[in-house]
């Protein structure tokens, strides 16, 4: 019997990204999985490499940058070996992307509907299945947008009804994973709230997964059901968000959780005690070692590995794994 | 690597070009009998020394005149030596106006903006509409008689508009950059900003619209010459062309009285235009990347 | 929805403005020059009329019309009235050397085959070089496409009117593949009839090729530079992690876009296009508007030079107010939104 457990519905394996000749990857052998159903969180701090593992995901990484190892399993099928037609074919059916708020990720020359079509029949038949506009309708519907939408070019939206087109964009094809890159990022409080909400809204209804990157552990508290948390290239702990705002195990997970602004009290941020290490400097123990509290002798010297602390629960830090 | 990494290849290549073609005009003078340059100094169409006559009514080249000779007695190389720098000088004259003016307007409508800045932007879009060849023309045909230097300043007129729109553009875009808002609090006059925050870094855009703009003038000029509107004592290239097609040489075969200021010219723009993109490439470091690693 | 329609309106308005004001300032230009010129050449000028008048019939008559156009014992504004007046109606007043034919007949010959040279040369050059310049930015394209960048640069130094000199020889002299004066072949007068079209074709095609070549590496450059830029935007990105075609991103997420500019850039061009036209035509002896400025300049008409030129200034000014008015049809941003 196949339990949402061990069928998830992708599976990184050991995924390690590099950057022209750097000498450390962006990303180091990262290892997760996004279950049926389910929001996982990857969060860090930016160039942690969250958004290179996610581009790396969607097959998206520009040169300098290449995976060197590892696997990304799809429903058990490496989307890394297939060939580019093949991947062009499935991407957006199995995978799909709802960018940055900050970007202009819609073209300013097409109007909506154009853009949602283009999705739709890059990957079908149209012609078979009749016209688009009340498909079209029906997703702008679900985002809580207006049919009127559809007819108007994204300069004509704002920065939260173009965000809300993104996500029905892709939902279009009703893909069983939705990547989200720091779908809030660059828009005001209120409008965060809706597109965090239409997000949550439409997993519910369509029952497809997603992966969230971001680094506000506020929205993650919101949207996600487990959080995996980056640290300069490396994933340090991942566990359910619950577990982890109870009792984060990695000191790293802690400082992010301590500086997330809740409503009414501003904290100042706790991280800001230097920077994580660039990607020219090799480091022989853990890299947060420098900015952690709690460094022993043995951090500077050997990388932890990520190690079970708790049901559904892997942290990787020497300090936390001590009895 | 110990060279800059501003210098790039086409840099250098054009101004080696360039280099060569100023060295020709200032040196050759040395080297060769200049005054053969002059009406009836030399034997008629000969052809350039290792060619054929066109056809029979020609003399066989000879080795005194290496390039040839045209129809009115004047040495090819001599045209060459003479005529380059002035076309140069011609060019140099009104770009370098030009861009004097044109950055003093860009600066002053991107920092000012307001009604003086709206005016500035409308002439310069006016004036780059107007079809400057063509009134330069009409200019040239009611002075008749006209000095280097005047053209070159006649040429002025019109070579500005190109260099306040960049100029313009790129203050724009300076403008809110953090280092001038700092200026900006710290009290520094307007005058200061300009020069001592704004100019360096428009160094760039001002030296590929200089070149540019050399090109262009001394194409400008060329044609003024060609259609016969020149200064009619002073050898220029234009003035040889000219006197070539006057002359029918395209139809008697006499390629070289054409081909070899034609040449020279196209020499030069060659050479000024690897130096202008490559100095667009210096200043918009995107140019350049997608050159090298583009998949 | 009412501040879109009230942008584009503005936008309208702006065009039309600029339209008007380069309309106005060339054709002050042109009332200024002859008035500033050293040595009254005006003055000059009818006294040699009068002495050329001998061999002309109704000598009286043109002067008098000269007299009459340039107004010169009338206040200097209401010269300028009169001549703005004058000039907007194509009252363009008598030729000296094709006496007593008016300007505008002249212009009404010429006209059409500078229309046609020119609109033809500058759309195809435009339409080929920006789908060059296009696949050479795109990171998709072959390799191969690369070498064609050299070869563009190449021929964006050589000026039109020079390459025109080179394909005379080549072509004409050389080869004898096609003619190298005139517009039509003398048995084959303006028709409707095929023998005329084939042989108007037959000439124009050295002429058009000299504007084509050399400008369009100009486009190839440009085209090039946005494509690099819109390849890297945001919404390539999307479209592309989307799975559409590689035809439709290069065509409508990359191309549609990196046009804009060029597009401006064309409206920017067209008057340094029509002045090297004037050359182009001058080498082919091709009779449009610029070889007849050139028979002005010759015989030193300065109606007819006046004329071509007022008449060039308001062409290039239309042929710009064309190209702004068609550039909200690309782009939805200056658009009515309510269309």
């Amino acid at each position: 019997m196949n339990t949402p457990l061990d069928n998830p519905v992708l599976r990184v394996e050991d995924l390690e990204v590099r950057y022209g000749n750097l000498a450390v990857p962006a990303v180091n052998r990262v290892n997760f999985e996004v279950r049926r159903g389910e929001i996982l969180g990857l969060v860090g701090e930016s160039g942690c490499g969250k958004s290179t593992a996610a581009m790396s995901i969607l097959r998206l990484l520009h040169p300098p940058g290449r995976v060197t190892h590892g696997r990304v399993l799809l429903d058990g099928i490496d989307l890394l070996a297939m060939g580019t037609r093949e991947h062009r074919a499935l991407c957006w059916k199995t995978i799909s992307l709802v960018p940055q708020g900050a970007m202009n990720a819609l073209n300013p020359v097409l109007r909506v509907e154009n853009q949602i079509a283009d999705a739709i029949a890059a990957h079908e038949d149209t012609r078979s299945k009749g016209p688009l506009t009340p498909r079209i309708n029906e997703l702008l519907a679900l985002v809580g947008l207006p049919s009127r939408v559809r007819r108007l070019y994204p300069h004509e939206l704002s920065g939260g009804m173009r965000q809300r087109v993104c996500i029905a964009m892709a939902v279009a094809l009703r893909p069983p994973l939705v990547i989200a890159d720091e779908p809030t990022s660059a828009l005001d409080v209120v409008v965060q709230r809706v597109v965090a909400q239409s997000l949550l809204d439409i997993k519910n209804r369509l029952g497809n997964s997603m992966l969230l990157i971001g680094h506000d552990m506020g929205l993650m508290a919101q949207l996600a059901d487990r959080v995996a948390i980056m640290y300069a290239g490396r994933l340090v702990e991942i566990a359910p968000v619950a577990d982890v705002f109870r009792a984060p195990r990695h000191p790293y997970t802690r400082q992010l959780i301590e500086s997330t602004p809740t409503i009414g009290q501003r904290r100042p941020l706790a991280v800001n005690e230097g920077g994580p290490p660039g990607l020219g400097t090799r480091t022989a123990g853990c890299p947060f070692a420098p900015r952690c509290p709690h460094a022993m002798p043995r951090c500077a010297n050997e990388p932890p590995a990520m190690a079970q602390c708790g049901e559904d629960w892997q942290a990787a830090c020497h300090w936390s794994a001590q009895p | 690597m110990s060279v800059p990494s501003w210098i790039n290849a086409k840099l250098v290549a054009g101004s080696t070009v360039i280099l060569f073609v100023v060295m020709l005009g200032l040196l050759g003078p040395w080297i060769w009998d200049t005054t053969q340059a002059r009406v009836a100094s030399c034997p008629l169409n000969l052809p350039p020394y290792g060619f054929s006559p066109p056809n029979l009514t020609f003399q066989p080249a000879q080795l005194a005149h290496p390039l040839g000779t045209e129809s009115s007695g004047r040495d090819m190389l001599a045209v060459l030596i003479t005529g380059t720098p002035n076309s140069l000088l011609v060019g140099t004259i009104a770009a370098g106006i030009g861009i004097v003016i044109g950055t003093l307007l860009g600066l002053t409508a991107g920092f000012m903006g307001g009604w003086v800045g709206t005016l500035i932007r409308v002439m310069s879009d006016a004036i780059i509409t107007i079809p400057s060849l063509v009134v330069l023309i009409v200019i040239s045909s009611y002075v008749r008689e006209i000095s280097l230097t005047s053209m070159g300043l006649l040429l002025a007129l019109f070579a500005w508009p190109g260099t306040t729109r960049t100029v313009y553009a790129q203050t724009l875009s300076l403008r809110e950059r953090g280092y001038v808002q700092m200026a900006r609090l710290s009290g520094a006059s307007t005058l200061s900003i300009m020069v001592f925050e704004l100019l360096p870094n428009l160094m760039p855009y001002l030296a590929a619209c200089f070149t540019a703009s050399v090109s262009g003038n001394i194409l400008a000029a060329t044609g003024l010459e060609a259609l016969g509107l020149g200064p009619s004592r002073i050898p220029t290239l234009g003035m040889a062309i000219s006197n070539a097609v006057r002359g029918a040489a395209i139809l008697r075969g006499m390629w070289w009285w054409w081909g070899l200021p034609i040449a020279m010219l196209i020499l030069i723009f060659s050479g000024l235009f690897l130096i202008t993109i490559g100095l667009d490439e210096v200043a918009n470091p995107r140019l350049r990347r997608s050159e090298g690693n583009a998949r | 929805m009412s501040t879109m329609r009230g942008s584009s309106l503005a936008y309208l308005i702006r065009r039309l403005a600029m339209f008007a004001l380069t309309i106005w300032l060339g054709l002050t230009l042109m009332f200024l020059i002859p008035r500033m010129a050293p040595g009254d050449p005006i003055a000059a000028m009818v006294a040699r009329i009068s002495s050329q008048a001998g061999r002309v019939e109704n000598s009286e008559q043109m002067i008098q019309a000269w007299r009459t156009r340039f107004g010169l014992d009338a206040p200097l504004y209401q010269q300028y009235g009169r001549y703005l007046w004058n000039s907007l109606h194509f009252d363009l007043g008598y030729s000296m050397a094709y006496f007593p034919m008016k300007v505008e007949d002249l212009v009404r010959a010429g006209m059409p085959w500078t229309l046609a040279l020119l609109s033809i040369a500058t759309v195809l050059s435009f339409l080929v070089g920006s789908t060059l310049g296009a696949l050479m930015g795109w990171p998709a394209s072959p390799r191969a496409l690369r070498l064609v960048l050299p070869a563009a640069l190449c021929f964006t130094s050589i000026p039109p009117f020079m390459l025109g000199i080179l394909l005379i020889y080549v072509f004409a002299f050389g080869l004898r593949w096609f003619p190298f004066a005139g517009a039509y072949a003398h048995e084959f007068p303006p028709g409707r009839n095929l023998d005329f079209v084939f042989s108007a074709v037959h000439h124009g095609i050295l002429p058009a090729t000299a504007i084509v070549v050399t400008t369009m590496g100009f486009w190839a450059l440009g085209m090039r530079a946005m494509m690099v830029t819109t390849s890297g935007e945001d919404y390539m990105i999307l479209a592309q992690a989307k799975g559409l075609r590689p035809r439709r991103l290069f065509w409508m997420y990359g191309v549609r876009n990196a046009i804009l500019p060029q597009v401006t850039s064309l409206a920017l061009s067209i008057g340094g296009i029509a002045g090297g036209s004037v050359l182009v035509e001058y080498i082919f002896t091709y009779p449009g508007m610029g070889y007849l400025l050139y028979q002005g300049i010759v015989n030193n008409d300065y109606a007819l030079i006046q004329g071509m030129t007022s008449i060039l200034i308001i062409g290039v000014a239309t042929a710009v107010l064309i190209v702004d008015l068609a550039y909200p049809l690309l782009d939805p941003r200056i658009r009515r939104g309510d269309l």
